[in-house]
């Protein structure tokens, strides 16, 4: 299958007082559409600055980004944003739902960007799916922290995306809601047949993916192809 | 790339959805945006308004306003040519000839200055005396019957059918006068009418020499006659003769000027509550929008563009504004209800309320308008988030575009002149006034960021833990320090220099306790009455302190140009009252307390031949166009005399004595057709009444007024006055509380945070009120202190340059308005933060996370 992500020699520096810390260099990798993808290291190795860059929602200082065929470097803001809308799904660590919009009207906001017409319908079967079509006008503060992240999976598939991008979408829960959101997320990924990149230092995750790229002082350590997932 | 048709960005009807459910779930922290404006538009909605109606109330009322068409007047009997322009005119309709003299009540023994008007003919010939008895209008010309004042015959005690004295006839009264034409009950205050038929006037004796009275000749316009084109045409005949045309057109524009400018004043007031409320909203959105920015991010992350993200806030505030300004709309059209009540006194009719459009459309515009406005500059920081924000909180803001901001800036100061130029209509009143603002807000600002600076630099280390903690809260992020240092500083500075002002008027107006200071002014004593009025006074112990001639004359030419032709001229700038005015002018050898000569040399006797030399007002030699060295001829009761400006003289007009524009040296009027004026000091109200009910027995024909009264009327006046501008301002402060209410909420979820946190550690509840009131403390201490302040430079400003007078500041703001207002903040700041001690900390957290 067509690469759906094409990473070459990206390079991303930050500027702190008066010096500039590097903190991925030389980074190239690709991933395949439909297929799943693990970002591993440890902490400050730059895993969440590449899956930045890699979603269109930061600049790198050299290299490019290719996603879904369209180099990020040759798009504004409001474009990456555009194509962000149609071709890719977040999931983050502390959920990062709307506060002041119910489970329902956060899964439909993607949808709705899109101008979709059925955009309520699809979020409320997208809800259904992640059991929690009884709490679907709950605002985010009066739901648990896993149902947080089932109304953000929920979220992350309502724009059929082409690509999902996951930050540590367990590092806020505990071992059995975190075990059933994973669950969750590589059914609803299997089934919908989306790219899955997950930034994890849990390698327990990590190891249900088929690739996992291994970061380390925000350089790549290894890139390893698994047998089975 | 071509991404195609962006759907969303063009869907309104989604960016409403999102602003109205994000609104929703805001609509607490939205009202209180909301609030802050809703008072500044209901008082420029319902002065603009009532104003408005106003106007349209004299348009439609200004023939019953003048009793007629038109009419014509002067200070004296028609002369021939004045008498055939009245003839050429068919006649008048009716005929007023009125003067201020004193009335007695034999019944009960009192005496009041009041204006009599003898009226002859069918005035009014629109509108009505409204009378007790109603038929008491048409009756009181029979049987020598008089119309009184109802509010002078409630003061006597007087009732219908007892008598009133004027001059040497006794009339019957015949009804109370509830409301002549044209008349308010403030004029009414000084000099209450007494209407009586017009023939017996001659019998009162009271047209004596130095008599100033006011002829008025009544008109009815013929069917299609112009009124402007014959004001035009028959004016300036009128004006050389000493009368003058006044149509009822013409009067109603002046009248509807006057009460435009007071509207115009009073708008500004309520202008100033609006933009104080625009300051909150400001501030207000810049916290609100700071805890939106994460949203806003996770929406970017989401697809949704900068213009997207942007316009969403942008439809909250403008939905705000407009639900702010629907309601700050109705509560002005309510509000105007209260008008008539409140400026009864000041106008010369009931004004009918009707729904104007004018100030609807104001008060939506300009809530939407100004929230936007003001919300502006803290909204761009929706444009400049990034989406990365949703993965980790960005080290440094991102640099926003200064010319953004400048743009932004400068629009708010535009629209600001721009609206003062509306109201002012003109551009230097406008910029002063939008530098008056500015430099008031940028000081109180300015000793905010000071205060804060100076005590970051000098922290005082060895505070109590809690004294520590409530300074430390008054330059932690997000604070409000800035707000709330305006809110209350803006509010006092309002009250106090509104306080600061009545006073530098009334201490013009105060007489000073010296025996040579006199209370009673004894008006149109003739020549030979002179020593008999003074025989009656000295008897009883009491002074003359003054005995001041006075001669009337007119201008006759000015350096060599006789008045009609200055009259004829269209180039001259000499100001027409000059030419048309009758003078009265004493003579003495000195000047007086109250003038300073300013230029040439005082001539205190007349020793040579030549002309007079006369000392001039530099006010009136200024409209006159005079300087040292000009020839003037005066005409003296038929006499001409040739004179010359010796000196310039300096008069402080306020003060509460006889102040003349021309003074002449001694030795050349005495023997002129003269009247005086004696004044004497009388030690109580009661030997006053006393020595005035026998000196109008005896003289009737003599006006005297109590000084001591006048201060006192004066006194009502002003405070009459204050309380319509203190009921303005109080729109300001009413703001500034809600401003400072909103404040105080906006940052409450900040404060609980803070709250809970010491408690976690162990503070007590004790400890955190402490901490909080100590915080309100230091901002209302130094809001009001400061505002006190800055009232104290304005009105020492308006003193020096506008009141040219000293400045004497009074304790009272000190003492009532400092504590007064801190107490007010510290107790809407504990208000506040009550829920805060009052709950679990968690179950607080939960509660505002919402």
């Amino acid at each position: 299958m067509a690469n759906i992500l094409n990473v070459h020699q990206l390079k991303k520096t930050y500027q702190s007082g008066s010096k500039t810390l590097t903190v991925l260099e030389d980074i190239s990798f690709s991933v395949s559409g439909g297929d799943t993808f693990a970002i591993v290291g440890p902490s400050g190795s730059g895993k969440t600055t590449l899956l930045g860059l890699c979603a269109g929602l930061d600049q790198a200082d050299w290299g490019s980004v290719e996603l879904c065929g369209v180099p990020l470097s040759d798009l504004n803001e409001d474009q990456r944003a555009l194509l962000r809308n149609k071709e890719v799904g977040f999931i983050f660590q502390d959920f990062q739902l709307l506060p002041t919009l119910t489970a329902l009207e956060n899964v439909s906001v993607p949808l709705e960007l899109q101008g979709a017409k059925n955009a309520r319908q699809s979020a409320l079967a997208l809800l259904v799916k992640v059991g929690l079509s009884d709490r679907s006008h709950h605002y985010p503060s009066q739901l648990s922290g896993g149902e947080q992240q089932r109304v953000a999976l929920a979220r992350a598939f309502s724009n059929r995306p082409s690509i999902l991008f996951a930050d540590e979408p367990t590092g806020n829960l505990d071992q059995e809601t975190g075990d059933k959101v994973v669950q969750l997320l590589f059914d609803l990924n299997q089934e919908a047949g989306t790219t899955l990149v997950i930034v994890t230092h849990d390698m327990e995750l990590a190891k249900k993916t088929r690739h996992i790229l291994r970061l380390k002082g925000g350089r790549i350590l290894a890139n390893e192809t698994m047998i089975s997932s | 790339m071509n991404m195609g048709p962006d759907t969303a960005s063009s869907n309104l009807s989604w960016l409403l959805k999102m602003a109205w459910r994000d609104g929703k779930a805001s609509g607490r922290r939205l009202f209180l945006f909301m609030a802050s404006i809703i008072l500044g538009i209901a008082a420029v909605v319902s002065i603009q308004s009532f104003s408005d109606n106003l106007q349209q109330n004299i348009v439609l009322q200004s023939k019953a306003l003048m009793g007629a068409d038109f009419i014509i007047d002067s200070n004296q009997l028609p002369n021939e040519t004045v008498q055939s322009i009245i003839d050429s005119l068919g006649g008048a309709l009716g005929q007023e000839v009125n003067f201020v003299s004193m009335a007695s009540f034999p019944q009960k023994n009192g005496t009041k200055l009041v204006q009599v008007r003898g009226i002859e003919g069918g005035y009014p010939l629109y509108g009505a005396f409204e009378t007790s008895p109603e038929d008491a209008a048409v009756h009181y010309q029979e049987n020598r019957g008089a119309l009184v004042d109802a509010t002078l015959m409630l003061q006597f005690g007087l009732k219908v059918g007892d008598s009133v004295k004027i001059g040497k006839v006794v009339f019957k009264i015949a009804g109370r006068l509830l409301s002549a034409p044209g008349s308010t009950a403030l004029s009414s205050t000084v000099a209450p009418a007494i209407i009586v038929p017009y023939r017996y006037i001659d019998a009162t004796g009271l047209l004596q020499i130095g008599s100033r009275q006011e002829y008025n000749y009544y008109f009815k316009a013929s069917p299609g006659m112009d009124l402007d084109e014959l004001d035009k045409r028959l004016d300036p005949l009128l004006d050389a003769e000493g009368a003058d045309l006044d149509t009822h057109t013409s009067t109603s524009r002046r009248l509807g000027r006057r009460y435009s400018n007071v509207g115009k004043f009073l708008n500004l007031v309520a202008f100033i509550a609006l933009l104080l409320g625009c300051v909150g909203i400001a501030s207000s959105v810049h916290i609100y929008i700071k805890e939106k920015l994460r949203a806003v991010a996770v929406l970017k992350c989401l697809g949704a563009t900068r213009k997207q993200t942007f316009t969403i806030y942008l439809l909250q505030i403008a939905g705000m504004g407009l639900a702010g300004g629907i309601i700050g709309t109705t509560g002005g059209l309510v509000l105007q209800l209260l008008f008539p009540r409140i400026l009864a006194e000041f106008l010369p009719f009931d004004v009918q309320l009707t729904f104007s459009a004018v100030p609807v459309v104001l008060g939506l515009l300009l809530g939407v308008f100004m929230s936007v406005l003001f919300a502006l500059l803290p909204l761009m920081g929706t444009w400049y988030v990034s989406p990365l924000e949703v993965l980790r909180v960005q080290e440094h803001a991102p640099r926003r575009s200064r010319r953004a901001n400048i743009m932004i800036m400068g629009s708010i100061l535009l629209f600001i002149f721009l609206f003062s130029l509306w109201l002012l209509q003109r551009w230097q009143y406008a910029l002063a006034f939008v530098v008056a603002i500015l430099v008031t807000f940028a000081i109180l600002a300015g000793i905010a960021a000071l205060f804060m600076k100076a005590i970051r630099k000098y922290f005082p280390e060895s505070w109590s833990f809690t004294a520590r903690q409530s300074l430390l809260n008054l330059f932690r992020p997000n604070n409000q320090t800035m707000t709330l240092m305006l809110a209350i500083g803006v509010g006092t500075f309002l009250i106090s220099t509104l306080y600061f002002t009545k006073d530098i008027l009334l201490a013009k107006a105060t007489l000073e306790d010296s025996s040579g200071t006199p209370n009673l002014m004894l008006l149109d004593v003739q020549t030979e009455q002179r020593d008999s009025v003074a025989k009656r006074i000295t008897p009883k112990g009491l002074p003359i302190i003054d005995n001041i001639p006075i001669v009337t004359m007119r201008i006759q030419d000015i350096k060599g140009r006789p008045v009609n032709d200055i009259r004829l001229d269209t180039t001259s700038t000499v100001n027409q009252w000059i030419l048309n005015h009758e003078f009265r002018v004493t003579y003495r050898d000195s000047l007086i307390s109250s003038e300073t000569l300013i230029s040439g040399e005082w001539m205190p006797k007349m020793t040579a031949g030549g002309a007079v030399p006369v000392s001039w007002a530099d006010n009136v030699a200024n409209d006159a166009q005079v300087a040292v060295g000009d020839t003037i001829s005066f005409n003296v009761q038929g006499v001409l005399m040739k004179t010359v400006v010796a000196s310039i003289r300096n008069v402080d007009w306020g003060r509460m004595q006889l102040n003349f524009s021309m003074v002449f040296p001694t030795g050349v009027l005495e023997s002129a057709p003269q009247f005086h004026v004696l004044t004497t000091k009388t030690p109580n109200a009661k030997v006053s009444a006393q020595l005035q009910r026998e000196l109008v027995g005896a003289f009737p024909n003599v006006s005297i007024i109590d000084l001591r009264q006048l201060l006192s009327l004066i006194e009502g006046i002003l405070d009459k006055i204050s309380w319509v501008i203190n009921f303005m301002a109080f729109f300001s402060i009413l703001t500034g509380i809600i401003v400072l209410i909103g404040a105080v909420r906006t940052s409450k979820y900040q404060r609980i945070k803070e709250s809970v946190l010491l408690r976690t550690l162990g503070a007590k509840n004790a400890q955190i009120m402490r901490i909080t009131a100590l915080e309100y403390l230091y901002l209302g201490v130094l809001g009001s202190l400061f505002g006190i302040l800055l009232s104290l430079l304005s009105s020492l400003l308006l003193a020096l340059l506008v009141f040219e007078t000293t400045f004497t500041p009074s304790w009272i703001p000190f003492l009532v308005l400092l504590p007064g207002i801190t107490l007010l903040v510290l107790a809407i700041g504990l208000g506040n933060s009550r829920g805060v001690l009052n709950s679990p900390p968690l179950e607080i957290l939960r509660k505002e996370a919402r």
